[in-house]
């Protein structure tokens, strides 16, 4: 079983490596993205992000007068660890409660949290109450740092899903599939070969991707290496398994394509590759669940930025290899070797 | 000799198409054995079933007697009518994947000789000619050893050389006592290679047995061939069956001298005759449908 998978296996990569377009291509455009996002994004984004500290879902913009000042997103925080941790990330601007005890948390070292201070305290300056005021200090995450993750992801997402889903599919076009079948080779040992094939290609890429752009950018990393890597080689697979899942029947690249595509584009806008869902509606970030390119992010994020271990991405890691189960039962059931 | 694969009522029902209809036969082991039939006789569809890549409605294969299953496709090498094979792939690991998914295997070295493969080894797969890449897919078929192999149409679109080239080749493969299956629409390769032919159409076996047999069954006459613009007679009376194809007058008769001295009394234009004995294209023919001459 083992030959017969390392056989598909090294084909596979021999075929892939060889077509240089194609290997070009999946290292140029996220080099490209990385380095074109590095220069537009190498000043903050001009919005304002506050996190307010409250147990209700729902903010009530008639609490406060500052809540209904424009050009603020305000987010809805539910508990102090992670909205201090934000602060000390200057991924909020300024964190406030109007909850029991009125206060505020900034970064010292934030020069929108100091804006944002100053229309905090001109709004309440009619409201007779005084806001406590607490400073949480920590350096700043730049979003080259914060949309890494994301562009990598987006690539692992991009190759998984194409470079398995369409290939698959030529294979079956053409004929080359119904030719396989003719041997003892099992429609599981193809699968395999097929996920290990497209994981050692990932794995290669996207190191090599990460530790280019932390060598040229000095992008931020304070997890473990090793657990970064499982998130790789879990995420990996579960998309690999869905790009499976997609192509195990479909004959035409054409309808191929309107699939991967279905799949995709809704992945790269709602699973947070280029910017956070912290602000959307709570339905989108429910639909973003869904998609497990969502949970390899939240994952990547925890790992790279907040120097995240195994127990707290636990259950990004869970749902991931309960997806990629699912995916690989349905493949590998549903396959079609034949054309017709 | 053991039978080496019997078809047992075999059915193939496609929607609103009735591709393979109760079909028996059985390959005794070492024999090259024909499937011929015109397109949409069912052939291909006969033998992927045997080959195990598309189910059967009904009825059953059986390899030396049981089922066939992982055994057989150990055991077996397919060639099909066209296969697409990886890019970017050369000649030498093609066959080698294709190898390694096999328990039972060939000796490369002896497969890619066989097969004239040495000066391709480092090819790419795309950059092959038509016979060049039927040599491959030939090699692919052998290199697990095979104690049965099926061609389908194996040289369809090669130039006569390469055609002769590649029944010189199935027939050494042949006398090694491997048993074969070919499917073709050249009744002269049928005729060359065949120890056993079965003539399908709609789906059924219509005739059976070796290729001498037949024509021995079908046919007791000769054929006298004239070419139709060189004739300059009347044909009106001549009791023998006359066909007329592709600018020829063919003319079936039991007595060649009579016919010739009838022929000579009626027109001055012999030149360019032929007589010669039926073949399997008269008996395909025949067998299969008369519009063919029309």
């Amino acid at each position: 079983m083992l030959k017969r998978i390392y056989a598909i296996f090294r084909a596979r990569n021999l075929e892939f490596v060889r077509d240089r377009g194609t290997m070009a291509w999946n290292l140029i455009l996220p080099v490209m993205l990385m380095f074109g996002l590095s220069f537009i994004f190498s000043a903050d984004r001009p919005v304002y992000v506050v996190g307010v500290l409250q147990s209700a879902a729902e903010i009530d913009v008639g609490v406060h007068p500052f809540l209904q000042t424009r050009y603020i997103d305000f987010v809805v925080i539910n508990d102090e660890e992670t909205g201090f941790s934000r602060i000390a990330r200057h991924q909020l601007d300024l964190l406030v409660q109007f909850e029991g005890p009125q206060q505020y948390w900034i970064n010292p070292d934030s020069r929108k949290g100091y804006f944002v201070e100053l229309a905090l305290l001109e709004s309440g300056s009619g409201q007779g109450t005084t806001l406590v005021k607490a400073q949480i200090e920590g350096d700043a995450i730049r979003y080259v740092d914060w949309v890494l993750p994301g562009i990598l992801g987006m690539n692992m997402m991009f190759s998984s899903l194409f470079g398995v889903g369409y290939v698959v599919v030529r294979y079956r076009k053409n004929g080359f599939l119904k030719r396989l079948r003719a041997t003892p080779l099992r429609s599981l040992e193809f699968v395999i070969a097929q996920v290990a094939s497209r994981l050692a290609l990932i794995v290669m890429i996207t190191s090599f991707l990460f530790f280019g752009t932390r060598f040229f950018l000095d992008t931020r990393m304070d997890g473990s290496y090793l657990t970064l890597l499982t998130v790789l080689i879990v995420g990996a697979i579960c998309l690999i398994s869905l790009g499976l899942m997609i192509s195990a029947r479909v004959t035409s690249e054409e309808l191929a394509g309107g699939f991967l595509n279905m799949v995709t584009w809704p992945m790269m806008m709602l699973s947070g590759v280029w910017f956070s869902l912290e602000s959307a509606s709570e339905w989108v970030r429910r639909i973003s669940d869904i998609f497990p390119l969502t949970h390899v992010l939240d994952a990547a994020r925890a790992v790279m930025i907040d120097g995240a271990g195994f127990v707290e991405i636990a259950p990004q890691l869970t749902t991931l290899v309960i997806m990629s189960a699912l995916f690989l039962s349905f493949g590998a059931l549903a396959f079609r070797w034949h054309p017709n | 000799m053991p039978i080496a694969l019997e078809a047992r009522n075999l059915v193939k029902q496609y929607p609103g198409v009735l591709a393979v209809d109760d079909l028996s036969f059985k390959v005794e082991e070492g024999v090259c054995f024909g499937l011929l039939g015109p397109n949409g006789a069912g052939k291909t569809t006969t033998v992927e079933i045997m080959e195990g890549v598309t189910p059967a409605t009904s009825g059953a294969v059986y390899y030396y007697g049981k089922p066939a299953g992982s055994k057989f496709r150990e055991e077996a090498g397919i060639q099909f009518q066209s296969t697409a094979l990886q890019q970017f792939i050369s000649v030498k690991e093609t066959l080698e994947m294709f190898r390694d998914l096999y328990d039972r295997q060939a000796d490369l070295d002896q497969v890619i000789d066989d097969c004239s493969l040495r000066d391709l080894l480092d090819r790419d797969n795309r950059k092959l000619s038509g016979g060049q890449l039927q040599r491959l897919l030939l090699g692919i078929a052998l290199v697990n050893d095979p104690r049965i192999v099926f061609l389908d149409e194996p040289t369809t679109g090669l130039d006569p050389q390469a055609r002769r080239n590649f029944w010189d080749l199935i027939s050494r493969i042949r006398s090694g006592g491997t048993t074969i299956i070919l499917t073709t629409h050249y009744m002269e390769e049928a005729q060359f290679l065949c120890d056993e032919i079965a003539i399908m159409d709609v789906g059924k076996i219509i005739t059976q047995g070796s290729p001498e047999t037949l024509l021995k069954e079908h046919y007791k006459n000769v054929i006298i061939e004239l070419p139709l613009k060189e004739f300059d007679g009347d044909l009106d009376g001549i009791e023998h069956r006359i066909f007329e194809t592709q600018g020829i007058i063919e003319i079936e008769t039991d007595d060649v001298n009579a016919s010739l001295q009838e022929l000579a009394a009626r027109t001055s234009g012999l030149n360019g005759m032929k007589i010669r004995q039926p073949d399997l294209e008269d008996l395909f023919l025949d067998l299969t449908g008369h519009s063919l001459r029309a």
